[in-house]
């Protein structure tokens, strides 16, 4: 088996097989994802990275079917990450992204990277962070990752993205949805996707009502899109140069990414917790505790006391494998 | 949960619109915790390409139409990716099925067993065995 340190090399050569085994590597989530971002370290910074979120049948997959003519034209190549759900019964995945992202035009210019969920709450797959890194590493110049269909808050995106659309249709809420918490907050971009249905303008003023206490400057810009005919691709691309321009010339991208590594770093620390009391559960020692749950004897509070401490008593860190 | 980590590649060589095979077969995959990747219609180069980025344990392929086309398809994914599985279903006659059969691909016509398939898939990606 080809060790990690090759594969990063190959990767970054060029080689698209390469790539792909890293990515799956960095899917299964052990020890070895650290050895792959620190060789990758030196790599990264040169991508631009797009988000693409929004509720599930936005049309953000065919978003990006007609994003990324548009981003090969600028950039030459484009790589995408789209993140589909694992099954919470069976841990299995339909991963269909890739079906409205063909049709053969693209050829190697572009890299399309499927990914299930696998149990990650925050609308990505835990692997994604080092999946965008990845793709900056072996060369490719914009990634664009699609979210899962999202609700309020499966917000990670904005930890990841440089820039972060956030995809509604029309008769999305109303100018109270718009003002909540939450998924609003994220975007740099709104897009009005299906805007070829009746409600385009309510949905517009909406969100234009959300942004009134923003500065003029700071508003996102709100663009319509039908992406399955094509209407609408170019401006909202242009829109997405435009913001990538500000950032630029802004002169914090650096202090930005900063403070989303930050926040991925603390990520991937409540991560790795969750796994050590995933494993704690599935203990023979746990299962016995909990058994009296069946018999209606457990006391919730002095259960999770004893657990808790067997957690301590525990070397705590998972095995290498 | 054994097979929560391998990837299978659903592709249809056939430009017809017979999706029910290929989604029943994904449904029954995906019910075993496999995680499967979805191209629909896909020309030889599409298919060999998600087979190489997306890095899958395993190619299914639903054939309609020419079995020509089939078996360019699989001798592409065979050059790009020599130790890769195929096996195959769909509308099949007798005489492909042995032209398949003698690239190394378990074939699984109409009238298949869901079980018979799964557990195909759970052996051509050694799910069971490397937990």
């Amino acid at each position: 088996m080809t060790g990690i340190p090759d594969l990063v090399e190959a990767a970054a050569g060029g080689e698209r097989h390469a790539l792909a085994r890293l990515l799956s590597i960095a899917e299964r989530g052990d020890s070895r994802v650290l050895e792959i971002e620190d060789l990758i370290a030196p790599l990264v910074g040169r991508a631009w990275i797009i988000g693409i979120t929004g509720p599930p049948g936005a049309g953000k997959s065919t978003l990006i079917n007609g994003l990324l003519p548009l981003a090969q034209k600028a950039d030459g190549r484009a790589a995408v990450v789209a993140v589909d759900p694992s099954s919470p019964f069976s841990d299995g995945a339909i991963l269909g992204d890739r079906v409205r992202m063909q049709g053969g035009q693209y050829g190697a210019d572009v890299f399309i990277r499927s990914m299930a969920s696998r149990g990650a709450a925050g609308g990505l797959a835990r692997a994604a962070s080092t999946s965008v890194r990845l793709f900056d590493a072996a060369g490719w110049p914009v990634v664009i990752i699609e979210t899962l269909g999202i609700g309020q808050v499966e917000l990670d995106i904005m930890n990841l993205a440089d820039t972060v659309l956030v995809v509604l249709n029309p008769g999305w809420g109303d100018s109270f949805q718009a003002n909540k918490a939450g998924l609003t907050e994220a975007a740099d971009i709104f897009v009005i996707n299906k805007a070829d249905r009746q409600g385009v303008e309510q949905t517009r003023m909406d969100l234009l009502d959300s942004l009134t206490l923003l500065p003029s400057g700071q508003r996102p810009p709100i663009l319509e899109t039908v992406a399955t005919t094509g209407q609408g691709m170019e401006e909202l691309w242009s829109a997405i140069e435009g913001h990538r321009a500000r950032v630029l010339s802004d002169g914090n991208l650096q202090a930005l990414r900063d403070t989303r590594r930050r926040r991925i770093v603390h990520k991937t620390i409540r991560d790795q917790l969750t796994q050590v009391v995933d494993e704690l559960l599935d203990s023979a020692a746990a299962e016995e505790l909990l058994a009296g749950a069946t018999l209606g004897e457990l006391e919730i509070s002095s259960t999770v006391q004893k657990l808790l401490a067997m957690m301590a008593a525990s070397p705590g860190t998972r095995q290498q494998p | 949960m054994s097979n929560s980590q391998k990837r299978i590649l659903m592709a249809k060589t056939g430009l017809d619109g017979h999706w029910r095979g290929p989604t029943i077969v994904a449904r029954a995959l995906r019910d075993a915790g496999f995680e499967v990747i979805m191209i629909g219609m896909a020309n030889t180069d599409d298919i060999v390409r998600a087979a190489v980025d997306e890095d899958v344990d395993l190619v299914g392929l639903n054939i309609g139409g020419h079995i020509d086309v089939a078996i360019r398809a699989i001798n592409a994914v065979n050059e790009a990716r020599p130790t890769l599985p195929v096996f195959a279903g769909g509308t099949v006659a007798p005489h492909a099925k042995k032209q398949l059969e003698a690239l190394g691909v378990e074939v699984y016509p109409p009238g298949s067993q869901l079980a018979d398939i799964v557990e195909a898939a759970e052996r051509l990606t050694g799910a069971g065995a490397s937990a």
